[in-house]
């Protein structure tokens, strides 16, 4: 059995005294998609802010590439390798699409993920590439955000509701995009409230409820019921 | 003609106000800390180029080699050790820290070099003129100044918006957290820009120390000066705060003509002219 390139071991977070998850234990294989899935509240967001660094953990609770990370700052969590695409897109409303993309690629780490790929990824997005960030459309500025954390050439990709706010037209546009991702050998966790595209993209799913895993398995294998039944905790 | 040159005198003072506003408006950009001790950082500075000059016998205008390093250096570390520690939610703490520091700065150099007055010699520089038409003349020395105060604005502007330290600076500024998830460690960006920031306090402080007579007591003064060209100009904006040196400048100047005692007071009702009329400043940049 192949090393997992991400292990959250029994992962506590606390907003002060409120305690959001509860011992959480996921794992992301290297180039593996993996859906996290959850009703508002569930505690997504808040695992993949611990990941990321931005929220307080215990050191062994998160490993990556077999180093344990946990409690470590955001900016040495990136310079690691993991990448967050933050819910609500958190582009610089100071600077250009295109300064946005390069800041994104501020680490200097070499990879397949140039700003010539990420423009011919998002063609639009190298239209508008000197207007300032706050000029985009919600998807565009979601394609943005997304080229922003490919800049860094992640091995893990950490996207926080990429749906959130979109049109299911612009939604399914920017989910066909992350198999090219993949190809290059990045794997990715999706937290999505869109169950059924994050289902399609990812090969494993887990089910947070209130802060605990309450369902996990192949994304093939899970029925209906059983994500129904995990996601509203019935 | 008699007033063509008491506007000119008050451009070319303009440019030395603005280099005072340059590195406070740099760093209220960045980090949104109002430095109450920027004055007598500025006045630091020009003891440093005092002690440079008499140390190696050296012109105040080279002594720059030496103060600008210093001051760079005094910048990041008083920003990672020190000031890295009061920025957070509330604007009180870089406040109260930086009023102290003022403190400590005015008595320490009080207790180093005593109260008395000095200036540096610049030598025939000084006193050197330009004719540029019939009963117009500009100082040599001003002229310089002047030109100075707009590469550094210009440098600090290509440095903000042409590299990716500048992206790094505005990135912070928009949002720390995210910034973090870039790689990028916030404590260094902004002990960089306070580097920055008082790497130009040094270079206004030698033009300080030999355009005039200078004591430790100078600072507050200063900073007031500086203060009142960056609301002027506008906050967010360097060329802002050249526009708002200028101005304040100018408007000492033609108060002076008019009469001796008024030139402070001019400024000052200028500057309250502008805060009533706009209160953001004549160029502020807005972000939606």
């Amino acid at each position: 059995m192949p090393e997992a390139l991400l292990a959250v071991r029994n992962l506590e977070a606390f907003y002060g005294d409120f305690q959001a998850l509860f011992g959480v234990s996921i794992e992301v294989a290297r180039a593996e998609a993996v859906a996290v899935i959850g009703a508002n509240g569930a505690g997504k967001s808040t695992l993949l802010k611990s990941i990321a660094g931005l929220l307080r953990a215990r050191r062994d609770a998160i490993a990556f590439a077999g180093e344990p990370i946990g409690g470590m700052p955001a900016y040495a969590v990136a310079a690691r390798g993991i990448a967050l695409v933050p819910e609500g897109r958190g582009l610089f409303p100071s600077l250009s699409v295109e300064e946005n993309l390069l800041i994104g690629g501020q680490l200097g780490r070499l990879g397949a993920w140039t700003l010539r790929r990420v423009y011919e990824l998002f063609p639009v997005l190298g239209q508008r590439r000197k207007l300032p960030s706050t000029a985009l459309s919600g998807g565009q500025q979601q394609m943005a955000a997304l080229g922003r954390a490919l800049m860094a050439n992640p091995q893990l990709l950490l996207c926080d509701e990429i749906s959130l706010g979109l049109a299911p037209i612009v939604v399914r546009e920017i989910y066909a995009r992350l198999p090219g991702v993949r190809a290059e050998g990045t794997a990715i966790v999706l937290v999505e409230q869109d169950v059924v595209q994050a289902l399609a993209a990812a090969s494993r799913v887990y089910c947070l409820q209130e802060g605990r895993v309450a369902l996990s398995g192949a994304a093939k294998d899970l029925t209906r019921e059983a994500i129904a039944a995990a996601y509203f905790g019935v | 003609m008699e007033w063509i040159n008491v506007i000119l005198q008050g451009v070319l003072v303009g440019g030395l106000y603005a280099m005072f506003a340059a590195g406070l408006s740099l760093i209220f950009g960045v980090m949104r800390l109002v430095n109450i001790a920027h004055g007598d950082l500025i006045v630091l500075a020009a003891y440093v180029a005092l002690v440079a000059t008499q140390t190696f016998g050296i012109g105040p205008l080279t002594a720059l080699i030496i103060v600008v390093p210093v001051m760079a250096i005094i910048g990041y570390a008083l920003q990672w050790f020190v000031l890295n520690r009061t920025l957070g939610e509330d604007l009180l703490p870089p406040l109260l820290v930086t009023f102290g520091l003022s403190v400590i700065i005015q008595n320490g150099l009080l207790t180093a070099f005593t109260a008395d007055n000095v200036k540096l010699q610049a030598g025939g520089i000084e006193v050197a003129t330009i004719r540029l038409a019939e009963g117009l003349y500009v100082g040599v020395l001003p002229l310089l100044q002047f030109a100075v105060a707009v590469a550094v604005i210009a440098g600090l502007q290509f440095i903000f918006y042409r590299t990716a330290i500048g992206r790094a600076f505005r990135a912070t500024a928009d949002d720390p957290a995210v910034a973090q998830l870039m790689g990028l460690d916030n404590r260094r960006v902004f002990a960089l820009a306070m580097a920055a920031s008082l790497a130009v306090v040094a270079i206004a402080g030698v033009f300080l120390a030999v355009r005039a007579n200078f004591d430790p007591s100078q600072g507050p003064a200063r900073l007031i000066f500086g203060f009142e060209a960056v609301i002027i100009g506008g906050l967010g904006s360097l060329w802002g705060t050249l526009a708002g040196g200028l101005i304040l400048g100018v408007a000492q100047a033609v108060g002076a003509h008019l009469d001796p005692g008024w030139q402070i007071l001019a400024g000052h009702v200028a500057f309250l002219i502008v805060l009533a009329a706009r209160p953001q400043g004549l160029f502020a940049k807005v972000h939606t």
